[in-house]
């Protein structure tokens, strides 16, 4: 056995020890899809850099970390940031901290409403992280909303508390959107600087028939923090999800999302930044399948790396036979600030339908130095003039985001990161 | 040519029949034993009078490829082939030179004759002494041929005249008995033996291929022009180029491939290797024809071909410009490495398929010297039943400050039960690079086509001009008289697929 299964092996081997105390132990669909994850992980192993999907992103160091899984709520609260939004759901270590937040209507903590949201949790279809997840989970949000209900914007708040060890945890989140129903959510992620914890979140997402999903997360994760998360969406005729992701922590991150547009006129939006610097590791891998006619898809994705950085962009577009007028388009960026930054992407475009429009572009540079010097011509200090160019290359995927609430989120977000990574 | 005359010729040749290349030739042939083993290796070395040192390197080879397993990442699938059910060797028996064109074997002649190849050539070609001794005579741009059918390389022409340069084109075979040293000096030195499977197979296997030095500073004054054809029934192909620009000089070299039509698979894979140093330049350009298989998708060529090019010198240029319209399935990426500062590789493409063909092409840039630059441009046309994949990398080292990549690929779509991918990796280490990449992918435009049908076109023939039109960027790189054969290529290759 190679070290990379023998990183899944600890996983593997306290799942014998808590199966039977897990959230949902009783309720037959969730122990056979902790089975069947564990099935999947057991027989593929944390993937190693031979798999296709996986040659960018080596997850030795989490196979090598020696993770464990916090079985109690840690004691103390931790300090909370102000609230941008009146409902806001905290998470600690991957439980939901009702103490803390201010649910919205239709909201819950999944550990307690397994029974009903027990239908709506995706096989782990061979992906070993969501296999991973799904045999680990104790917790998660699980938001329901019915039929044309608007719930505004949402603010969750995923914290990782202060632990000595290293922990893991593994939040499952169900998310369904009935017809006509509207969300926002507008997460951060985010954990003290020098703690080695793993945040293996994964996302059941539905958007039925004109419901519209608009999904803003902010990873600030720690800066010695793993993040590998995945969202699986499905999207119904005329719905829209909308992901806007930012990484702009943590030490290695994967963000992968999978959406499939299974009516006519569905839409997606996956845009999204990466800031990495020094150290850091970030790795944007999406999904989209074209599965219906009429559908557009959407994706900016901006990289600006600094230090000894990897940015990592995988794109894969999927268009269906029976996906005819599809009407897609991805453009991803990357701007190397440092020598020893490395950015590899990977746009794919796979068609099998002969009516449709898709085009992808991707680019790599340097800031351009002849922008540099006519800023600087009229007065403006280097930093200054490089902290405006990165804005102005940033601009084009933000400008997608129009919640105020998501907007000033991302704006701290990315001034932050420019102030202390940067400057 | 213009359209119209063009489009009339291509509907002939249409009706003529689809794959006008299909025939067989009854040649006496002489086979080694079926199957392949270290005895067969040893068999071709030895048919060939090989030195030892070149023995050791296939039999290296042969034992590097028995621990390799056949690779399956590419976005094609075929059934597993029988690596010992096919005929490693086959030659036609040679005769001596004969004196006239009445001497040679008609059949062969009968073969030339259905290539279109001028009677001139076709004397030079069939080894009539005395003949090819000083260009011809036909008031256009002579082209230097080296044919090689099946396993064996059976003529080359204009060696006389190459020879006043310095210039050596000739079979590889030729090569090692008369020229060692280069051959030793460059043979798998671009693409070693444990490359990939299939170049492994062909470092034990290889029977023939071409060999060509350009002497420093000499600009070759002809183009050079391969035949390749795999005639005998069961055969592998397994040639092998080396092609060698020294300090300043310049080529141009022409591959063209067909096969008879057949109802079972046949194999080539085939290794290229250019070398180019300081400012020299090498121009490879491929029109690949080999038989792709019935309307059910029966029969065709794997072609499972692996070309590189190294730009070893300062200013160096490699540019590789291909028309892939045959193959059952075709898994090919010639590529670059771009090792002298300011060198420059280039990779143009056109790649069709119908029916129930399917190509992975591509191309892969590898920069490593300073200020190098590559363009890529690849044009997909599906149509039928077919799969048609771009895939491709661009890979940027720490040290290759200023480099720069431009790369465009378009697909287009003819009906609605073909697939076309793309699927590009870049790789960037270098703050000073820039890359950029385009991709886009349509059908033809139904106002396009009501264009061309509105001035009196019908559908086929539309298709025809339009797809040309696609492709311009590609086909203008192509010699003058390749690029005619491609533009008919093109259309009948695509016959039957509208409508």
């Amino acid at each position: 056995m190679n070290a990379v299964t023998g990183g899944a092996g600890g996983f593997l081997s306290r799942f014998e020890g808590l199966r039977d105390r897990l959230p949902g132990a009783s309720l037959e669909r969730v122990r056979a899809l902790r089975e069947a994850g564990a099935a999947t992980l057991r027989a593929k192993g944390l993937p190693g850099r031979r798999v296709e999907e996986w040659r960018y992103t080596d997850l030795a160091p989490v196979a090598q970390a020696h993770f464990t899984e916090a079985l109690t709520a840690v004691g103390e609260s931790p300090a909370l940031p102000a609230a941008r939004a009146p409902n806001r759901i905290v998470f600690v270590d991957g439980r939901l901290a009702e103490h803390l937040s201010q649910l919205p209507p239709h909201a819950a903590p999944l550990a307690a409403r397994l029974e009903a949201a027990q239908e709506l949790l995706a096989e782990d279809g061979g992906l070993p992280l969501v296999g991973l997840n799904a045999m680990m989970f104790e917790d998660g949000l699980f938001l329901d909303l019915p039929e044309g209900a608007d719930a505004g914007t949402v603010e969750v708040l995923n914290l990782a508390a202060h632990g000595e060890r290293p922990i893991a945890f593994h939040p499952r989140h169900v998310i369904r959107l009935a017809p006509g129903a509207k969300l926002t959510i507008v997460e951060t992620s985010t954990g003290p600087a020098g703690a080695a914890y793993l945040h293996n979140p994964v996302y059941d997402i539905r958007v039925a028939e004109g419901a519209s999903f608009t999904h803003v997360r902010v990873q600030r994760e720690g800066r010695a923090a793993f993040q590998l998360s995945t969202i699986r969406a499905r999207v119904a005729a005329g719905g829209t999800y909308d992901n806007f992701t930012l990484n702009a922590g943590g030490r290695l991150v994967r963000n992968e999302i999978h959406v499939v547009l299974e009516g006519p006129k569905a839409a997606a939006h996956m845009n999204g930044a990466q800031l990495v610097a020094d150290g850091q590791h970030a790795d944007t891998t999406t999904f989209l399948d074209h599965a219906a006619p009429d559908c557009p898809s959407r994706q900016t994705v901006k990289t600006v790396l600094a230090g000894k950085s990897r940015g990592v962009f995988q794109g894969k577009i999927l268009v269906r036979q029976a996906a005819q007028r599809t009407d897609g388009y991805q453009m991803n960026q990357a701007l190397l600030l440092s020598e020893e930054a490395e950015i590899d992407a990977k746009p794919q475009l796979e068609i099998y339908a002969d009516d449709v429009k898709c085009s992808h572009g991707a680019t790599v540079g340097a800031l351009d130095p002849e922008q540099l010097f006519y800023l600087r011509a009229r007065g403006i200090p280097a930093e200054e003039a490089r902290a405006i160019l990165v804005q102005a290359f940033l601009t084009e995927a933000v400008e997608g985001v129009t919640d105020p609430i998501a907007q000033a989120a991302l704006e701290e977000a990315v001034s932050g990161w420019w102030e202390r990574e940067a400057a | 040519m213009p359209a119209v005359a063009e489009t009339i010729e291509t509907v002939q040749s249409v009706q003529e029949g689809g794959y006008k290349w299909g025939f067989e030739t009854e040649i006496e042939m002489e086979f080694a034993p079926k199957g392949l083993n270290e005895d067969i290796v040893r068999f071709i070395s030895k048919k060939k009078n090989e030195p030892q040192w070149l023995l050791d390197w296939r039999l290296k080879a042969f034992a590097l490829w028995q621990k390799m397993e056949e690779p399956d990442w590419a976005g094609v699938s075929y059934p597993k082939i029988d690596y010992q059910d096919a005929y490693y060797y086959a030659a036609p028996v040679k005769k001596a030179g004969p004196k006239s064109l009445d001497e040679v074997d008609p059949e062969l002649l009968k073969t030339y004759a259905k290539l279109g190849i001028p009677l001139k050539e076709q004397a030079i070609l069939a080894g009539v002494e005395g003949a090819g001794e000083s260009p011809a005579d036909s008031g256009r741009m002579p082209v230097a041929v080296d044919a090689v059918f099946d396993s064996v390389s059976v003529a080359t022409t204009f060696r006389g005249e190459l020879a006043k340069h310095g210039i050596i084109f000739c079979s590889i075979s030729e090569a090692v008995q008369e020229h060692p040293e280069l051959v030793r000096e460059y043979l798998g030195s671009v693409v070693p033996q444990g490359d990939n499977y299939f170049a492994c197979l062909n470092s034990a296997v290889f029977t023939d291929g071409s060999f060509v030095y350009i002497p420093k500073g000499v600009r070759c004054p002809m183009e050079l022009s391969t035949y390749f054809r795999i005639n005998a029934k069961s055969t592998g192909q397994f040639e092998r180029t080396l092609i060698i620009a020294d300090a300043g000089s310049h080529v141009s070299y022409l591959e063209g491939c067909t096969a008879p039509q057949r109802d079972e698979n046949q194999l080539h894979a085939a290794v290229v290797e250019l070398v180019a140093m300081d400012d020299a330049t090498i121009k490879y350009s491929t029109v690949q024809n080999w038989y792709p298989g019935d309307a059910e998708g029966k029969g065709g060529i794997y072609n499972f071909v692996t070309k590189r090019g190294a730009c070893r010198g300062a200013r160096s240029k490699i540019s590789w410009t291909q028309v892939e319209t045959g193959s059952a399935v075709t898994w090919k990426y010639p590529s670059c490495i771009l090792l002298g500062d300011d060198s420059v590789g280039e990779f143009y493409s056109v790649a069709v398929t119908n029916n129930f063909q399917q190509a992975d092409t591509g191309t892969k840039m590898f920069h490593i010297g300073r200020n190098t630059k590559s363009t890529i441009v690849s044009k997909g046309i599906s149509a039928g039943r077919s799969q048609n994949t771009y895939r491709g990398l661009v890979k940027i080292s720490p040290k290759a400050q200023g480099a720069r990549n431009f790369t465009q690929c378009d697909s287009l779509l003819i009906g609605d039960q073909c697939g076309a991918h793309t699927v590009p990796y870049i790789e960037n280490r270098c703050v000073t690079a820039k890359v950029e990449h385009e991709a886009t992918t349509s059908r033809i435009a139904e106002d396009q086509l009501f264009y061309c049908r509105a001035r009196g076109l019908n559908e086929e023939e539309a298709v025809g001009l339009i797809v040309n039109g696609f492709c311009r960027e590609v086909l203008k790189e192509l010699p003058m008289e390749f690029a005619v054969e491609a533009q008919k290529l093109l259309a009948i290759s695509l016959e039957g697929s509208v409508g």
